[in-house]
C-alpha cells in the first residue's frame, strides 16, 4: 500500500509544471513529500472529527535533523494534522485518524500501540505557553519523573540543567528554580516548555504556532532556539508566519482546506512555488 | 546529545526506560480509575441504601389494619329517652356498643382482664367514627350493621409483621391470648388491611392509628404560599437592581458579600434570628406559618437572588440595546425584554429555592413549630407544624407503629421534593435559551 | 376585623386608585384621541395613583401591628396598682402581662384572676378594639387620601413615568438592602443575648469550661441552683462529628469528582451525577431518621459482635450520615473546579507521555487545590452548622471524649434543646443558646468568607 503512494507521489513530483497548468486547481499534492532518512512517514492520513472531515489523504515525511515547517489560512488543517503525529487528537471526543502514520516504521495507529510512550518519543510545544501551576524545576522535572528517567536526585539535576540550557533559559532561571513557572514572561514560559519537553529526550518535536503568543524579541530568541535544536531533534512546526517558516524549515508544505497542496524545499516554496494556491497565499492574494 | 547519552557508556534510550516502567505505571492508573469507580459506586449505593430503607420501612403505613364486628346499636345505650337528639347522641357511650359487639363476637371471654385486652385491640378513635356514623344516619339506631372498625397500632403491627409472633410471649407487646384471638378473625375473615385514608385525612395524634399528615401538609401549604409570596418579588427585585442597575462601589460590594455569605450560614442560625426578632420584638404569632414563612423567606432569600442574576447575566447586553435604542425607559427595558427573557432562569432558582425550604427543619424547632397541634390549619396565623417537623417530632416516638408512618410521611416529602425538582428541571431544558 | 382583610382593602383601592388615575389622566388629556399630549402613557399615571393609595397606607399598617402590642403593654401597665409589681423580676412582670393578655382574649390562664387583674385585662381588651378601630380609619385615610393627592397632581405635564420608576427604583433599593439587614438582624439579635448572657456567665468560663450542665433552678431554693456552661465538650463534640463527616465526604466526593469528570462515559455521567446530587436534595431530617433508626443499631450491633461498647447515639453514626449528607456538596463543587483547569494544562501533560491518572494527580488536582480547598471548607462550614442529624443522631450527654463510638453533644443540639424546652425567654438557660449561637455564626462566618475568597481568586486566576 505504502509504495503504491508512494509511487504516486513521485509521479506527481516528476510532473512538469506545463503539465500542471492544465489542473492547477487539483487537490493532489504537488512536490515531493517523501525525504532521504525520514523518521515519520505518513500516508493518506484522513481525519473526521464526527462526520466533517478535516484532513484529506494527506501524506508527508519527517526527515531526521530537520525542521519541516506547515503553512496554511486559518482552519486548513495544519495543526490537526501535527496533533495526529503523537496522537494528542485521541483526547478529543468524535475524532477519528485513518490512513498510516509511522514513526521509525512503527504503526503510531496501530491497536497495540500505546500512546504514552510515544508521546515521550514525540513531543509536543503548544500554541499558548502552558507551565504547570508548579515551580520552575518541577516543571522541566516532571517528564523525567512520570517516566522514571532518571535514578537519583544528582541525575534528575544534570538533566534539568542540560535542558534548560538547550531551550536557552538557564542563565535567565538558575537563581530562581523554585519560583513558579507562571511567574516567567510569556517568551520564558514558552522556552520553559520546550525545557520541558526536552527533558524527556524525545526524538521528534512538534511545535504547533509556539511564537503566535509572543512578542517579536521572544520570537526570534525562539527560532533561534529552534535550528539549534535541529542537531538532535527532528521537528514539526505549524506557524502563520510565512517568514517564520522562510527562517527555520529546510522543507515546507502548504495546506489549504484540508489538503495538503505542495510541499517543497523551503527555498523554492517561497521563490517558485508550482500550485496556484500556494502561489497565491505566499503572494499574499489570501490567508 | 541528550544527557542519558553522555551519562553512560551504551546510549540509553528514553523509550526502553519508558517502556520498562510502563507496566507499574498501568497498573497504577488502573487503580487510580478504580477507587474512582468505587466512590462512585459507593456514593450511588448510599442514594439506593437510603430510599430502599425508607420505603421497607414506610410502605406498609398505606394500610391499615381494621377489624369488622357486628355492630348493635343499641337504643337503650345510645338514646334512651328516644328524642333523637344529636346532643344525646354524641354524647352516648360509644364504647360500651363496642364492648358489646367484641362479646358477640369473643362470647368466650368473660373474666375482667381478658375482656379489657379484648377491648384494647380496638382502637380508642372507633367510638368517633361509630358516633360519625350515628349523626349522619340516626336510622342505625336499633339495627345491627356489620362495621369494619379501626383496630390499635399493636394489632397492626402484629398483622404487618413488625411484631414477631414466634419471639417469646414475654419479648413481645401483643401477648398470646390477643395472637390467638386476631388468628380467629383471621380465619373468619374479619380482619384486613385496608388503604389508610387516616393517614391523608388527620392531623397529628398521640395514637399512632389516628395520626396523619393533613395536618402539617396544610402548614406547609400555607408556609410555602407565603414565603413564595414574599422571597420572589424581592429575590427577583434585589437581583434586577444589583445586576442591572447598582453602581458598583463598597455598598453593593458589601451587598454581594453579605448575599454569598448568608447562602452558607447555618440555617439554625436564621431560627435564632426568628425568635429574637420576629417573635420577641415585632410579636408575630409562635408556631404560625407567617413566622416560618418569614424566617424561610430570609434563608431562601440568597438562593433566589444568585439563581436570578445569573439568569440575568445570561441575557446578551444586544437585547438591552436594542430596546434602549429605540428610547424605551431602563426600567421598560428590564420590564419588557430582559425579565421575560430571564424568567424561566429566576423560577427554576426559585424552584429550588422553595424546595429547600420545603425540607427545612431546624429554624423552624426554634419558631414553636415543634407545638404539638392536632387542628388542620385554616391559615396564616392558625397554629400549626410542617411536615419535617413532624417527621421529627414522629421520629421521637417510641412506638413502633410511629416508625412507619414517619417513614410515609417521608415518601410523601421526597415524592414533593422529587416533583419540585424535576419541575426545575423541566422548566430549563424547555426554556434552556443559547444565544 | 381581621388585619388580612384591611390589607384585601387596601389592595382593592389600588386597582380603583390605577383605574381612576388612568381615566383622569385620559380625560385630562382631552380625551382618548389626544393621548400623545400626556407625557407618560396613561398606565404611568394610574400607577402612579395605585403606588399613592398602597404604598403609605402599607407601611401605616406595617408599622401599627409591628407596635401596637408593645404600646398596649406599656399602657396596661402604667394602670396596674404599684403593689402588683412591685418586688417582681422582668420575667415575672413578663409572665403576669401574658395571663392579663390571655384573660383578655378568654384563654386558659395560668393563676386565679385577681380583681386587678380583671380590670386590667378589660382595660387590654377595651385599648385593643379602640386600636384596631384606629388601624382602619387610619390606613384606610392614608388610602383614599393618597389616592386624592394623586388624582390632585395629575396634569398632562406630570411627568409621571419617570415618578413611577424613581418609586420603583427605591423599591429595588430597599429589596436589596435585606440582605444586609437580616445579616444585621443576626448579628444583633445573637450579640444582644450573648452579651447579658456574658454579664452572668464569664465568657473565660463559656469558652474554656470542660463542664456543661444548663439545668439552672426553675425556683431561687432549688438544689444545685446555678448550671455550668463551659462549652468545651460541645466544641470537642461539634468538631468530632464533623470530622467523621468530612472523613467520609471528601474522599468520596473528590473521587468521584474526579470520576465522572475525567473517566466516566457520558451515558454513565448523565445518569450517575444527577442521582449522586439527589443526596443534596434530601431534607436533613431525613438523614437524621436514617441515622438514628437505621445507621446507628447498625454500628451498635456491628460494635457489639466485634466485642465494643458502642453507644446507641454515637457520634460515628451521626458523623457517617453527615459525610453521606455532604459528598455531593464536595463533589459538585470540586468537579466545577476540576473543570476550570484549563484543557492546556491536561495536553502540556499528555504530551509529555504522562497517563491519565498522572496527569489528574500532579497535574490537575494541584492546580485545583486552591479551589478544592474552599470547597472543603464551605463543607466543613456546613458539617458544623448541620442541626437535624445531629439533633436526631447525637445525644445529649456532653462528653468529652475522643472516642468516636462514645456519644456526644454539639453545638446546635444543645441551641435546640435550649430553645425548645418550656422555660422564660429571660433565663441563662436561653441566653447561653444565643451565645451558642453567636459562636456558631462567626466561626462559619470566617470559614465562608476565607473559602468564598479562594474559591474567587482561584477563578480568576483561570478566567
Amino acid at each position: 500500500m505504502s509504495t503504491t503512494v508512494d509511487d504516486m507521489s513521485r509521479r506527481i513530483g516528476a510532473m512538469s509544471s506545463a503539465e500542471l497548468a492544465g489542473g492547477r486547481e487539483s487537490r493532489v499534492t504537488v512536490g515531493d513529500v517523501t525525504c532521504a532518512n525520514p523518521r515519520m512517514v505518513c500516508r493518506d492520513v484522513d481525519v473526521f472529527y464526527g462526520s466533517t472531515q478535516a484532513i484529506k489523504g494527506v501524506s508527508l515525511d519527517i526527515g531526521k535533523n530537520e525542521v519541516v515547517s506547515m503553512i496554511g489560512p486559518s482552519g486548513c488543517g495544519k495543526s490537526t494534522f501535527l496533533r495526529c503525529l503523537n496522537r494528542m487528537n485521541d483526547t478529543i471526543d468524535g475524532c477519528r485518524v485513518t490512513g498510516s502514520i509511522k514513526l521509525d516504521g512503527q504503526d503510531i495507529y496501530d491497536k497495540g500501540l500505546d500512546p504514552v510512550p510515544l508521546r515521550a518519543q514525540v513531543g509536543m510545544v503548544f500554541q499558548k505557553p502552558n507551565p504547570f501551576p508548579k515551580s520552575i524545576y518541577e516543571n522541566v522535572a516532571y517528564g523525567p519523573r512520570i517516566h522514571g528517567l532518571t535514578n537519583s536526585k544528582a541525575e534528575l539535576d544534570e538533566v534539568i540543567e542540560g535542558s534548560l540550557q538547550k531551550a536557552g533559559l538557564w542563565n535567565e532561571v538558575k537563581d530562581r528554580l523554585d519560583k513558579p513557572g507562571t511567574g516567567l514572561s510569556g517568551g520564558q514560559q514558552q522556552r520553559l516548555c520546550i525545557a520541558r519537553t526536552i527533558a524527556v529526550s524525545p526524538e521528534v518535536i512538534l511545535m504547533d504556532e509556539p511564537c503566535s503568543a509572543l512578542d517579536p524579541i521572544a520570537t526570534a530568541i525562539i527560532e533561534e532556539l529552534i535550528d539549534e535544536l535541529r542537531a538532535n531533534y527532528s521537528i514539526a512546526i505549524v506557524t502563520h508566519s510565512m517568514q517564520q517558516a522562510a527562517r527555520v524549515s529546510q522543507r515546507t508544505a502548504y495546506f489549504h482546506l484540508g489538503d495538503l497542496i505542495e510541499v517543497g524545499e523551503t527555498n523554492q516554496i517561497f521563490t517558485n512555488p508550482k500550485h496556484r494556491l500556494t502561489e497565491d497565499y505566499i503572494t499574499g492574494r489570501f490567508g | 546529545m541528550s544527557n542519558s547519552q553522555a551519562a553512560g557508556a551504551p546510549p540509553k534510550r528514553t523509550i526502553d526506560v519508558v517502556n520498562a516502567s510502563l507496566k507499574r505505571r498501568y497498573a497504577r492508573e488502573r487503580r487510580f480509575r478504580l477507587v474512582g469507580l468505587a466512590a462512585v459506586i459507593l456514593g450511588l449505593t448510599f442514594v439506593g441504601l437510603l430510599f430502599a430503607d425508607i420505603i421497607a420501612k414506610g410502605h406498609t403505613a398505606f394500610v391499615q389494619t381494621y377489624i369488622q364486628l357486628p355492630v348493635t346499636f343499641e337504643a337503650q345505650t345510645l338514646d334512651p329517652a328516644g328524642t333523637r337528639d344529636p346532643e344525646t347522641l354524641a354524647g352516648a357511650n360509644y364504647q360500651a356498643v363496642i364492648r358489646d359487639a367484641l362479646r358477640s363476637e369473643f362470647p368466650q371471654v368473660t373474666e375482667r382482664r381478658a375482656t379489657r385486652a379484648l377491648a384494647s385491640m380496638i382502637s380508642v378513635g372507633a367510638p368517633s367514627h361509630l358516633r360519625d356514623m350515628v349523626l349522619a344516619n340516626p336510622d342505625l339506631i336499633g339495627t345491627t350493621r356489620e362495621v369494619w372498625l379501626l383496630a390499635d397500632d399493636d394489632i397492626d403491627m402484629l398483622m404487618k409483621g413488625h411484631i414477631d409472633r414466634n419471639l417469646p410471649e414475654s419479648e413481645r407487646r401483643v401477648k398470646d391470648q390477643t395472637v390467638a384471638w386476631v388468628e380467629q378473625l383471621e380465619s373468619r375473615g374479619r380482619i384486613e388491611k385496608r388503604f389508610n385514608t387516616i393517614f391523608f385525612t388527620t392531623g397529628t395524634s398521640r395514637e399512632p392509628e389516628l395520626a396523619g399528615i393533613a395536618g402539617a401538609l396544610m402548614g406547609s401549604f400555607y408556609t410555602l404560599v407565603l414565603t413564595l409570596l414574599i422571597s420572589f418579588p424581592i429575590g427577583v427585585g434585589a437581583a434586577l437592581y444589583l445586576e442591572e442597575f447598582a453602581p458598583k462601589n463598597r455598598w453593593t460590594d458589601l451587598i454581594e458579600v453579605n448575599i454569598n455569605n448568608l447562602a452558607a450560614v447555618p440555617s439554625i442560625v436564621f431560627g435564632l434570628l426568628g425568635l429574637a426578632v420576629f417573635i420577641s420584638i415585632f410579636g408575630v404569632p409562635r408556631s404560625t406559618p407567617l413566622v416560618a414563612a418569614l424566617v424561610l423567606s430570609l434563608m431562601t432569600l440568597p438562593t433566589i437572588i444568585i439563581a436570578s442574576r445569573a439568569a440575568l447575566k445570561s441575557v446578551p447586553p444586544s437585547i438591552r440595546e436594542a430596546a434602549l435604542g429605540v428610547g424605551a425607559s431602563p426600567l421598560q427595558t428590564q420590564m419588557h425584554h430582559v425579565l421575560p427573557l430571564a424568567m424561566p432562569g429566576m423560577l427554576t432558582g426559585t424552584i429550588i429555592g422553595m424546595a429547600q425550604a420545603l425540607g427545612e427543619t431546624a429554624p423552624l424547632l426554634m419558631i414553636g413549630m415543634i407545638a404539638f397541634i392536632v387542628d388542620i390549619p385554616s391559615g396564616f396565623t392558625s397554629p400549626t407544624t410542617v411536615l419535617p417537623v413532624q417527621i421529627f417530632l414522629w421520629a421521637d416516638s417510641p412506638e413502633r407503629a410511629f416508625v412507619e408512618r414517619t417513614s410515609a410521611a417521608i415518601m410523601v416529602l421526597l415524592a414533593f421534593l422529587i416533583l419540585m425538582n424535576l419541575g426545575a428541571v423541566l422548566l430549563r431544558r424547555r426554556f434552556e435559551r443559547r444565544w | 376585623m381581621q388585619t388580612s382583610t384591611l390589607l384585601i382593602i387596601v389592595l382593592g383601592l389600588m386597582s380603583l386608585a390605577y383605574y381612576v388615575g388612568r381615566k383622569r389622566a385620559i380625560v385630562s388629556a382631552g380625551g382618548a384621541g389626544r393621548i400623545s399630549t400626556l407625557h407618560s402613557l396613561p398606565t404611568y399615571y394610574g400607577l402612579y395613583a395605585a403606588l399613592w393609595a398602597g404604598i403609605p397606607a402599607i407601611l401605616l399598617m406595617a408599622l401599627w401591628t409591628a407596635f401596637q402590642d408593645e404600646i398596649l403593654v406599656t399602657l396596661v401597665k402604667a394602670e396596674l396598682p404599684g403593689s402588683m409589681l412591685e418586688g417582681l423580676t422582668p420575667g415575672a412582670v413578663g409572665l403576669l402581662v401574658n395571663d392579663i393578655k390571655n384573660l383578655a382574649s378568654g384563654a386558659i390562664v395560668s393563676r386565679v384572676a385577681t380583681p386587678e387583674m380583671q380590670a386590667a385585662a378589660d382595660r387590654f381588651s377595651l385599648f385593643s378594639q379602640i386600636a384596631v378601630w384606629a388601624m382602619w380609619l387610619g390606613v384606610l385615610a392614608f388610602a383614599v387620601g393618597g389616592m386624592a393627592f394623586a388624582w390632585a397632581r395629575t396634569k398632562p405635564q406630570m411627568r409621571a413615568r419617570n415618578r413611577v420608576e424613581s418609586i420603583f427604583m427605591v423599591i429595588l433599593v430597599v429589596f436589596s438592602s435585606i440582605a444586609i439587614l437580616t445579616t444585621l438582624g443576626i448579628v444583633l439579635s445573637v450579640l444582644f443575648e450573648s452579651l447579658r448572657f456574658f454579664q452572668e456567665i464569664s465568657p473565660l468560663d463559656f469558652f474554656f469550661g470542660t463542664l456543661w450542665s444548663p439545668q439552672t433552678a426553675l425556683r431561687a431554693d432549688q438544689v444545685g441552683a446555678t448550671g455550668a456552661f463551659g462549652a468545651v465538650p460541645l466544641f470537642t463534640g461539634t468538631l468530632m462529628v464533623s470530622t467523621i463527616a468530612m472523613l467520609v465526604a471528601v474522599p468520596i466526593g473528590l473521587m468521584s469528582a474526579i470520576y465522572l469528570s475525567e473517566y466516566a462515559p457520558r451515558r454513565v455521567r448523565s445518569w450517575a451525577k444527577p442521582t449522586l446530587e439527589v443526596l443534596a436534595g434530601v431534607p436533613t431530617v431525613v438523614y437524621g431518621f436514617f441515622a438514628a433508626l437505621t445507621v446507628a443499631p447498625f454500628i451498635r450491633e456491628l460494635g457489639m459482635s466485634m466485642g465494643l461498647d458502642v453507644a446507641s447515639e454515637s457520634a460515628l453514626a451521626a458523623g457517617l450520615v453527615m459525610g453521606v449528607m455532604i459528598i455531593p456538596f464536595v463533589s459538585s463543587l470540586s468537579e466545577d473546579v476540576i473543570n476550570a483547569v484549563p484543557q492546556a494544562m491536561r495536553d502540556g501533560s499528555y504530551a509529555l507521555g504522562a497517563t491519565q491518572s498522572e496527569t489528574i494527580r500532579r497535574v490537575i488536582i494541584p492546580a485545583a487545590l486552591p479551589g478544592i480547598v474552599g470547597g472543603v471548607l464551605l463543607a466543613v462550614s456546613r458539617a458544623i452548622g448541620e442541626t437535624m442529624i445531629v439533633v436526631m443522631a447525637a445525644g445529649l450527654a456532653a462528653n468529652l471524649t475522643a472516642n468516636p463510638l462514645d456519644s456526644v453533644t454539639t453545638v446546635t443540639v444543645q441551641i435546640v434543646t435550649l430553645l425548645t424546652g418550656d422555660q422564660e425567654f429571660d433565663s441563662a438557660k436561653t441566653m447561653a443558646a444565643f451565645a451558642l449561637g453567636l459562636t456558631l455564626f462567626a466561626v462559619t462566618l470566617v470559614l465562608n468568607v476565607i473559602a468564598l475568597q479562594i474559591v474567587r481568586k482561584y477563578r480568576e486566576q483561570y478566567e
